[in-house]
């Protein structure tokens, strides 16, 4: 399976976990876990970095060949998503961005409508746009035309650890996208990430279930693992399921 | 509607005979349930529960570190003025008070944002007393941004404003607001806050809410405790901050439980809250309201406040004076608000923090103008 790939825009990706940086007890725990986990991208939140810090960078902590999804976390309309995202690239981040744009700080749905608002301008300026939505099949499909290069449909809401709660949206997302879906948010357990990954999901984004183990670098490993064998099963084609029970002595067989 | 009448259904409500009929089953029902309720949150702060304090701390613990991670957002006050029209029974800037007087000028609070700046800290809350007269709005507006462009995040705790007044403020690059009810109980509200505006009850009540209307990202409420009966306080601050949350989705709700520190004027409080409770009220809030940001400040003193790190606290004071400016020059002799009992450095904040397995994040916002 050497040419199992993801490209999202000009990166090619052989690993199909993705991280975060939030939630960790110390950022020297970040290069740790990415190591452990194989995570090839890892996304921040500009509102975190502060480029005239005295004390630490949280961008030190991110190896240079492990790709940066900036996002625009803090964001409560397209414009001011469209903004952190420019700031984002002439902060030297670039032209990754993870566009999150939430107006309900209670359960923090992403807001559908001014994400694609968002997506429409920064794809037109170049980014490599990975819009952060509840999964919708006809956003997703207008955001493919606008340009994103993935969308990224949240499993449950952020931070719950409660996994594929809206798996039979994911699965409508996953038939009819042509980009790639990454199932971000909600993702709780290595057994979740492996669950989207058997659906075919073309990566996942987990961050809260790592950052907030009690070992991130085994959790992160752990991951790395499920994501894996998710995949792999993906693509060795699962048996069907069935709800009735298929005795090895048919009570029809003697009919045959 | 406004919060008023959610305080006014419980107008007669006997909280110590609530108190009196809560049974263990109880607590351990209000405690497994997946989303408390009012009456949940009253039975966790109920005298009874104190026995299940450590099964609320686990809860409180995993709810913090699921929602906010192992970390600990900082930030610093800085007191612009202590003139005040008020005469609040129980505050060392009472109006009463002989005390030394002072507005920092411009200037002057370049030069402590300056001073500030230089301990690393990226988000600044500035107060000032309530004398609207000497603190007007052109000043608040220009003191917010002359901070904007020391800082990532300024937040205000001031008289309480119209909304208008709080969208001028956040034009002018302020996402917080902090205002304190000190109390929710009507009668003890009148007697202790004995002249000037602040005895207008529903003014300060509204004010959250105003602010919210008003743009701040940041909603941050709290009751002095110490002043009325500290469970139904907590009680009415916990309503408050899912009356807000519910109504305003846009807006992050935080909660401060200050609780009575000796400041000038000798007042002594009728209440006193131990350790122990403190604990249970904070870990009761944490279960009701899983998100909401919880300050804890330097009137609690160093050693507590590194224990209570992971009850569900997210945001700690560092570094902190109560006096009127006090950073760039710490020479004048100053009358606190109140008396800080973690007189650490932020770098030492910080420390221990990091000893106790959490970050201490410095930045956690930019304001896109």
């Amino acid at each position: 399976m050497k040419d199992d790939v993801l490209k999202l825009g000009t990166v090619t990706f052989t690993n199909r976990l993705f991280t975060g940086t939030g939630k960790f007890a110390a950022n020297s725990l970040i290069p740790k876990m990415l190591a452990a986990s194989n995570s090839q991208m890892i996304t921040v939140a500009l509102r975190r970095i502060d480029t005239t810090a005295q004390s630490e960078n949280i961008l030190d902590s991110i190896p240079k060949n492990v790709t940066l999804l900036p996002n625009t976390s803090g964001a409560r309309t397209a414009e001011q998503a469209v903004r952190i995202a420019r700031i984002a690239r002439e902060a030297g981040c670039g032209d990754f961005i993870k566009i999150e744009v939430i107006t309900d700080m209670k359960y923090l749905m992403p807001d559908n409508w001014e994400t694609l608002k968002a997506t429409e301008i920064l794809a037109k300026e170049g980014f490599i746009v990975l819009p952060y939505i509840l999964p919708d099949l006809p956003l997703a499909k207008r955001l493919e035309s606008a340009g994103a290069v993935a969308v990224m449909p949240l499993g449950a809401p952020i931070g719950t650890n409660r996994g594929l709660e809206t798996r039979p949206l994911l699965e409508l997302l996953i038939e009819n996208c042509t980009i790639p879906v990454v199932v971000d948010a909600g993702i709780g357990r290595p057994s979740q990430a492996a669950a989207a990954m058997e659906m075919g999901a073309d990566a996942v984004l987990v961050n809260t279930a790592i950052a907030t183990a009690r070992d991130p670098i085994a959790m992160g490993r752990a991951f790395d693992q499920a994501v894996r064998a998710g995949r792999t099963a993906y693509l060795a084609e699962l048996a069907e399921e069935s709800n009735l029970a298929r005795a090895s002595s048919p009570l029809t067989g003697f009919l045959d | 509607m406004s919060f008023f009448q959610i305080v006014e259904q419980y107008r007669g409500f006997d909280f110590q005979q609530f108190f009196d009929q809560v049974t263990d089953e109880a607590v351990e029902r209000s405690l497994a349930r997946e989303k408390p309720g009012a009456i949940d949150f009253l039975t966790l702060l109920s005298p009874r529960a104190a026995t299940y304090l450590e099964p609320m701390a686990h809860k409180a613990h995993q709810l913090t570190v699921q929602y906010f991670g192992r970390t600990i957002q900082l930030f610093i006050p800085l007191y612009i003025s202590n003139h005040c029209a008020n005469q609040c029974a129980y505050c060392g800037f009472n109006h009463e008070n002989a005390i030394i007087r002072r507005k920092l000028t411009l200037e002057e609070i370049e030069a402590e944002a300056c001073a500030i700046a230089r301990t690393g800290m990226q988000h600044v809350l500035f107060l000032t007393g309530e004398a609207q007269h000497l603190t007007p709005m052109e000043y608040l507006v220009a003191a917010a941004q002359c901070l904007k462009r020391h800082f990532a995040s300024v937040a205000i705790e001031v008289y309480p404003l119209e909304v208008a007044e709080y969208r001028r403020l956040q034009r002018a690059g302020v996402d917080g607001m902090t205002l304190f009810q000190e109390t929710y109980n009507q009668e003890v509200y009148k007697r202790v806050h004995r002249a000037g505006r602040k005895m207008d009850y529903h003014w300060r009540l509204n004010a959250p809410e105003r602010a919210a209307q008003g743009g701040m990202r940041v909603v941050n409420l709290g009751p002095l405790l110490g002043l009325a009966e500290p469970r139904s306080e907590i009680f009415f601050t916990g309503l408050h901050a899912r009356y807000l949350d519910n109504k305003y989705l846009e807006t992050e709700v935080a909660v401060s439980l200050p609780r009575f520190n000796e400041a000038e004027g000798d007042f002594q409080p009728d209440y006193l809250v131990d350790d122990k409770t403190f604990v249970q009220f904070m870990t009761a809030l944490r279960i009701f309201l899983p998100r909401a940001g919880l300050t804890i400040s330097t009137r609690e003193n160093a050693a507590f406040r590194d224990r209570i790190l992971p009850l569900g606290a997210t945001r700690y004071s560092a570094g902190s004076s109560t006096g009127v400016g006090g950073y760039a020059d710490n020479q004048v002799e100053q009358t606190p608000q109140f008396e800080i009992t973690d007189d650490r450095s932020v770098d030492e904040v910080a420390a221990a923090i990091v000893a106790h397995g959490y970050q201490p994040v410095y930045k956690d916002w930019d304001q896109i103008a």
